[in-house]
């Protein structure tokens, strides 16, 4: 008895002792406000980025010009969860290293502000007279606890790419339903054995949320501010499976998609080698620098039923300052620089990302009748991920990539893989 | 048996610094509490000086690290760090996938170790039996597949398995072909690469061995009517003793924390995680998914799991009769 209660004596001091000094937490940032030197930026690396490289390098210069003595270093971060959010966590880990502006995907945002990576600009976003014009509902997906941490500087909506020389040929009409969509992609691989029938990918997660939600499923349900995963309910299921039957050698075979991401599947389209794809607006750039430029055509995704369309993910991008930075007016200028709506607009030019800003935003869509498929898309309603701070990680873990990957290549069934990934879902939302 | 036993030392990289020359105990007499310390703890003092800083803290740490509940919240985002005993390990042994990732693990390593010397050693008998140009070329060949980074080696048999334009499908004719699409087929073209990295440090070290073998035993054992075999088995393989016992833990160890070419070839664990190796899958766990105390944990198993083989195998040979 007497060892039990010295070894119980024991272990409690080693647990002070080892809270006492824990191991390499990061100081809690300590920002500064220098006025000289150079302002570190990280943007996504998309797949084309020469255009963006060609706008963001204007606007290095315009905001040299105003403020003299100051150097903009900019690097190009992976845009694949993974290694992004190694890269940012890494950031946050050191703030030596860390950059000062950064751009993020709006679903990463909640993770990001809960590891205490990205400072608060509400003020400063409060006296900015271009922003008066970003709508108050985008301005709030960047909201936690009523402070901004982020500001949203484009948009992206997928839609349903496909090749009309292909779809012509074969007397094919722009499908309208989930079935035709099927039988399209059949129909073009059949008649060419070296196209995919539509690109789809099993590292996909917004290229298969779409028919989850078609199917009126849903990642989770909120309960207040705590989430639980719905991705196994019936309707999920069904979704899940729409989206696996793809994965057929009729269609595109499991060998060459079960690993494909969002960023090979715009490259396998633009080199097409694919009959249709699910693609951002943001990615039109890149099809017209390919080999299928001039002879593709947009329409919102099909949903289950002929006639819907298939709730897209609402993706974009916002820019953010981190709470380590020692320049931080510097870097809340070089923020609103590129998110001008001089920028947002050559960004459109360059990319097809949407602006945020509304007045932006309204002069593309008149300008560019190719955008129709995509406002359509957002009319007709759009969905979200999780706002938790779980979802970067759950994000990050690949939970639905797996899921789909599991059902592609028949290691599990749509029924065992959705519970598989709810009970993963679920463990991160309970903060474990 | 002195020559060989003089290349062994020789090649022990590893081995901790002996101080040589140092002065007889009791040359020197010292008075005052120092003077109680025995000689032998002196003599260990430089090399403590080494280890412990270079490893004992950085274990310590991951020792610290596994028993607190420390995330990324915990890392940047101030949130207090708290003591949670071996709660991180139960989670770790209690999860399912651990036990199939160590299944995995130990399968792949066994398989790596096994071929790397398989295909070291025949190569080192190769290179003691051709002739001069051959033995360069064989040599070149195999100490640019040593120099080779693990990452770029990696990404070039990638390229070379590519499934649409790899030239191992041009070649073959299997155009599609994804060889990462199977899980035994990905281990396999990753067991390859491994191998292909650690085969020329055992090849070169047996060489180095063979060599040092003087040709008067060989001799001598011919003229006693010894054959092929029996020299190999009596004769050679007893003398290269030494070398196969640092060959061995050196594999084992390597191909236990093989890491660099399962992640950068299965792109992160494969397929639904169906490649994932320990490692791997500690990072997985640290880095990607935030929890670095748990990552730690599955550190700690594995350097645990490291010891009690390296042990097993050292006191077998021990018991052997022969001196490491």
């Amino acid at each position: 008895m007497k060892k039990l209660a010295r070894g119980a004596a024991l272990a409690v001091l080693a647990g002070t002792v080892a809270t006492a000094c824990a191991p390499g937490t990061a100081k809690t940032a300590t920002s500064a406000d220098k006025q000289t030197g150079t302002v570190k930026v990280w943007l996504y690396d998309e797949a084309n980025r020469a255009p963006k490289e060609q706008v963001v390098a204007q606007a290095v210069a315009d905001f040299k010009a105003k403020h003299a003595g100051v150097e903009v270093e900019v690097s190009y971060i992976p845009t694949d969860a993974g290694p992004r959010a190694e890269k940012m966590k890494g950031a946050f880990n050191d703030p030596s290293s860390a950059p000062d502006v950064v751009e993020f995907g709006n679903t990463d945002l909640f993770g990001y502000t809960a590891s205490g990576g990205l400072a608060d600009i509400t003020s400063d976003l409060a006296g900015w007279e271009e922003g008066k014009d970003l709508p108050q509902d985008l301005k709030d997906t960047a909201v936690v606890d009523g402070k901004t941490y982020g500001l949203p500087w484009w948009l992206g909506v997928r839609a349903l790419y496909y090749r009309t020389d292909v779809f012509t040929e074969l007397g094919l009409q722009a499908p309208t339903s989930y079935a035709e969509l099927k039988s399209a992609a059949e129909k073009v691989r059949a008649a060419h054995g070296d196209l995919l029938g539509i690109a789809v990918g099993g590292k996909y997660t917004f290229g298969a949320l779409p028919f989850v939600w078609a199917d009126g499923g849903d990642l989770a349900t909120a309960s207040g501010s705590a989430y639980t995963s719905a991705i196994d309910s019936a309707q999920s299921q069904a979704g899940v499976k729409a989206y696996t039957d793809l994965f057929t050698d009729a269609i595109c075979p499991a060998q060459q998609c079960a690993d494909l991401t969002g960023g090979k599947t715009v490259e396998s389209f633009a080199a097409g080698k694919a009959g249709m794809a699910i693609l951002p607006n943001s990615s039109r750039s890149a099809v017209e620098a390919g080999a299928a430029a001039g002879k593709y055509a947009i329409v919102p995704l099909p949903g289950a039923e002929a006639g819907k369309i298939a709730p897209a993910f609402s993706g974009g991008n916002d820019l953010g300052v981190m709470k380590s930075t020692q320049h931080r007016s510097l870097a809340v200028d070089f923020m609103k620089e590129l998110a001008s709506k001089k920028n947002q607009l050559a960004l459109f030019d360059a990319m097809g990302n949407l602006p945020t800003l509304s007045s932006a935003r309204a002069e593309v869509v008149q300008k560019q009748p190719w955008l129709k498929p995509f406002t359509d898309t957002i009319e007709a309603g759009t969905k979200f991920v999780p706002k938790d701070a779980a979802w970067a990680k759950i994000d990050a873990q690949n939970v639905v990539p797996t899921m789909l990957q599991k059902v592609i290549t028949g290691k599990s069934d749509v029924a065992g893989a959705t519970k598989e990934a709810a009970a993963a879902m679920n463990t991160s939302f309970s903060g474990k | 048996m002195p020559a060989t036993t003089v290349t062994a030392r020789a090649d022990q990289g590893d081995s901790p610094v002996r101080p040589a020359g140092g002065a007889p105990a009791g040359a020197r007499r010292r008075t005052g509490p120092l003077a109680r310390i025995p000689v032998p703890l002196w003599l260990l003092l430089p090399a403590a000086l080494v280890l412990i800083p270079l490893f004992g803290y950085p274990l310590y740490q991951l020792g610290l690290l596994s028993v607190l509940k420390f995330g990324q919240p915990q890392a940047s985002g101030g949130v207090p760090t708290e003591f949670v005993g071996l709660s991180n390990y139960t989670d770790v042994l209690g999860d399912e996938q651990f036990w199939t990732v160590l299944g995995q693990t130990l399968a792949f390593a066994a398989f790596c170790v096994l071929t790397t010397l398989a295909v070291g050693a025949t190569c080192a008998v190769l290179l003691t039996r051709v002739g001069k140009w051959p033995r360069l070329m064989l040599m070149f060949g195999a100490l640019g597949a040593w120099a080779a980074p693990a990452m770029t080696g990696s990404t070039v048999w990638m390229f070379l398995l590519d499934t649409n334009s790899g030239l191992v499908n041009e070649v073959l004719g299997t155009q599609g072909h994804n060889w990462m699409y199977d899980k035994w087929s990905a281990f396999a073209m990753v067991a390859v690469v491994v191998v292909w990295h650690s085969f020329p440090f055992v090849m070169i070290t047996l060489y180095a061995g063979i060599q040092a073998i003087p040709d008067s035993v060989l001799e001598a054992a011919r003229l006693d009517g010894a054959g092929t075999v029996t020299i190999f088995r009596r004769i050679m393989l007893p003398m290269l003793r030494p070398l196969l016992v640092i060959v061995v833990i050196q594999s084992v160890i390597w191909d236990f924390k093989v890491f660099t070419q399962i992640y950068v070839m299965t792109g992160g664990g494969g397929i639904a995680g169906q490649n994932l190796v320990l490692n791997v899958y500690a990072y997985q766990k640290a880095f990607v998914a935030e929890n670095y105390s748990l990552g730690a944990a599955i550190g700690v198993l594995m350097t645990l799991i490291l010891l009690g083989v390296t042990a097993i195998y050292i006191r077998s040979l021990r018991r052997s009769g022969e001196e490491l």
